[in-house]
């Protein structure tokens, strides 16, 4: 997957959350990392198109954004996106969480469609989740299943954005599990995250916004072992200050 | 906290349903002391209730009845229309409309009815032509009825959660399909039980449109107590047979609210 941002801009009134963002690589795999108002999810948004750049575009394999409603449904619809947290639809069970988007936007038929989420209920380890509404799922579980509806469509590239935040512990490692397996199949993702070592180990690449640019981009272990600027030496030494480890 | 022995029968566990028995216990309790109240406040002012004049008043009733009916469902679907409109009206990047229904709003839901009823048919419909009673009335309370009904929907609509209608987006529906797929149940769930509730209210102010001589039925009841004299026994027979068509409904409400309760 090729991404390239050309002077990508965001401004919130008179607050610059991106700053003239020029970038382009491939990656299969990408760890958004930085400290929370670095504009980590403002940008992962913009790629998702669910929030206009200020200016700038973006463009993945060659296909932008654009302006037109219509452009961006289409850009939309082959991308997955996961939510922080509350991100199924309240009013559907687990099933039809994962079945509206097949029928409605994929054209699926309905049998075909309860087919594949069954499957990946099944998958994932989610089959007494299926008929739930999400009130009644714990938050991993939630996840799990938004992720599962973000893939079902088989996109080109799924968006998570920190998808383990506002988890508990234990319920944080079976969302990253999740998120491995899909790495393992060879599915493209973004990923906005504070797990620094799922970063690390679980990603191909990494960037570190600061201050609405990016600072640092690299193999991640590459750039978790050699930090080159102070500002990440300073973000990843705060990170680790109460590491079990050292 | 502990109760002893025999005060069980009265408690129960907070946020559970007691069991049926126990509610029998405690109805039976609430609806003797009730009825002995009203048994000897008549005693007290030696009234004995005589409904022998019923089988005469039938047809009147069934017709005041029918009036009812038919002023409660025709107001309810025009102030279903009023408050559809009103509410998004409200929203309206129009200056001019956003204004005219927050005022329309304000001033129904800061007026009594009876006012408006008078004000209505007098002013109104007499300068613009407008004399047929009923179809004034059914106007009336449309238009009484659909100031709250839009504050019921605009309520509900303030209470979507903005990610509900992103993560639409996120999965690719347009506008229509997030509008039909998320917002429309999301907002009917919300609003159906409290608009059911409405709909108990319309009934009871149908009652008001007596003044301007429709003949529901507290009309009719009127009318048949202005002749035999039998204030109390109409009276009582006019909360129940109101009683009769909004308990049903209050219920209907209630079931729609757990049916719908998919949040909790």
């Amino acid at each position: 997957m090729r991404i390239k941002l050309d002077n990508l801009t965001k401004n919130f009134g008179s607050q610059t959350v991106l700053n003239h963002i020029d970038f382009e690589d491939d990656f299969s795999t990408l760890a958004i990392i930085g400290s929370s108002g670095g504009g980590k999810s403002t940008m992962l948004r913009i790629i998702a198109s669910l929030l206009e750049p200020s200016s700038g575009q973006v463009t993945l394999d060659g296909r932008a954004a654009g302006s037109r409603a219509s452009d961006q449904l289409d850009y939309r619809r082959r991308l997955g996106f996961v939510f922080q947290q509350n991100g199924l639809l309240k009013h559907l069970t687990a099933m039809e969480n994962i079945t509206l988007p097949l029928i409605r936007v994929h054209s699926y038929e309905k049998e075909a469609a309860v087919q594949r989420a069954l499957q990946l209920l099944d998958r994932f380890g989610l089959s007494e989740e299926g008929s739930k509404y999400p009130s009644e799922l714990s938050g991993g579980q939630s996840q799990r299943i938004a992720i599962a509806r973000a893939i079902a469509p088989n996109p080109s590239l799924l968006l998570l954005d920190e998808p383990t935040s506002a988890l508990d512990p234990e319920y944080t490692i079976e969302v990253l599990d999740m998120i491995r397996e899909l790495k393992e199949e060879g599915r493209n993702f973004i990923i906005v995250t504070h797990e620094m070592g799922f970063a690390r180990k679980a990603c191909e690449k990494t960037m570190f916004l600061h201050e609405g640019k990016i600072l640092e981009y690299g193999e991640s272990n590459e750039l978790f072992s050699n930090p080159q600027t102070p500002a990440l030496r300073k973000f990843l030494t705060t990170l680790l200050e109460w590491n079990v480890r050292q | 906290m502990k109760f002893p022995g025999v005060f069980t029968l009265f408690i129960t566990d907070k946020n559970t349903k007691p069991p049926a028995w126990k509610a029998l216990i405690n109805l039976t309790i609430i609806i003797g002391a009730a009825a002995l109240m009203v048994i000897v406040s008549l005693k007290r002012i030696d009234v004995k209730l005589d409904y022998s004049f019923l089988p005469g008043v039938t047809f009147r009733l069934r017709k005041g009845f029918e009036m009812t009916l038919i002023l409660s469902i025709c107001s309810l679907i025009l102030s279903l229309l009023i408050g559809m409109v009103s509410a998004a009206a409200q929203n309206s990047r129009i200056l001019v409309i956003r204004y005219l229904f927050m005022g329309y709003v304000k001033l129904i839901r800061g007026t009594p009815l009876l006012a408006q009823i008078y004000l209505f048919f007098y002013i109104i419909g007499t300068a613009w032509g407008i004399e047929n009673r009923i179809l004034s009335g059914i106007l009336i309370l449309s238009v009484f009825e659909g100031a709250y009904i839009s504050e019921i929907i605009r309520g509900s609509y303030l209470s979507m959660e903005q990610q509900q209608i992103e993560i639409g987006m996120a999965i690719g529906l347009d506008k229509a399909g997030i509008l039909r797929e998320i917002i429309f149940p999301q907002m009917l769930a919300r609003t159906l039980p409290a608009l059911t509730g409405q709909f108990a209210s319309i009934i009871k102010d149908s009652s008001l449109l007596s003044v301007i001589a429709v003949t529901e039925m507290a009309q009719t009841m009127r009318e048949i107590s202005s002749l035999n004299f039998k204030m109390f026994e109409c009276y009582f027979l006019l909360a129940a047979l109101y009683l009769l068509l909004t308990l049903p409904i209050t219920y209907f409400s209630e079931w729609l609210e757990r049916r719908f309760g998919y949040e909790n």
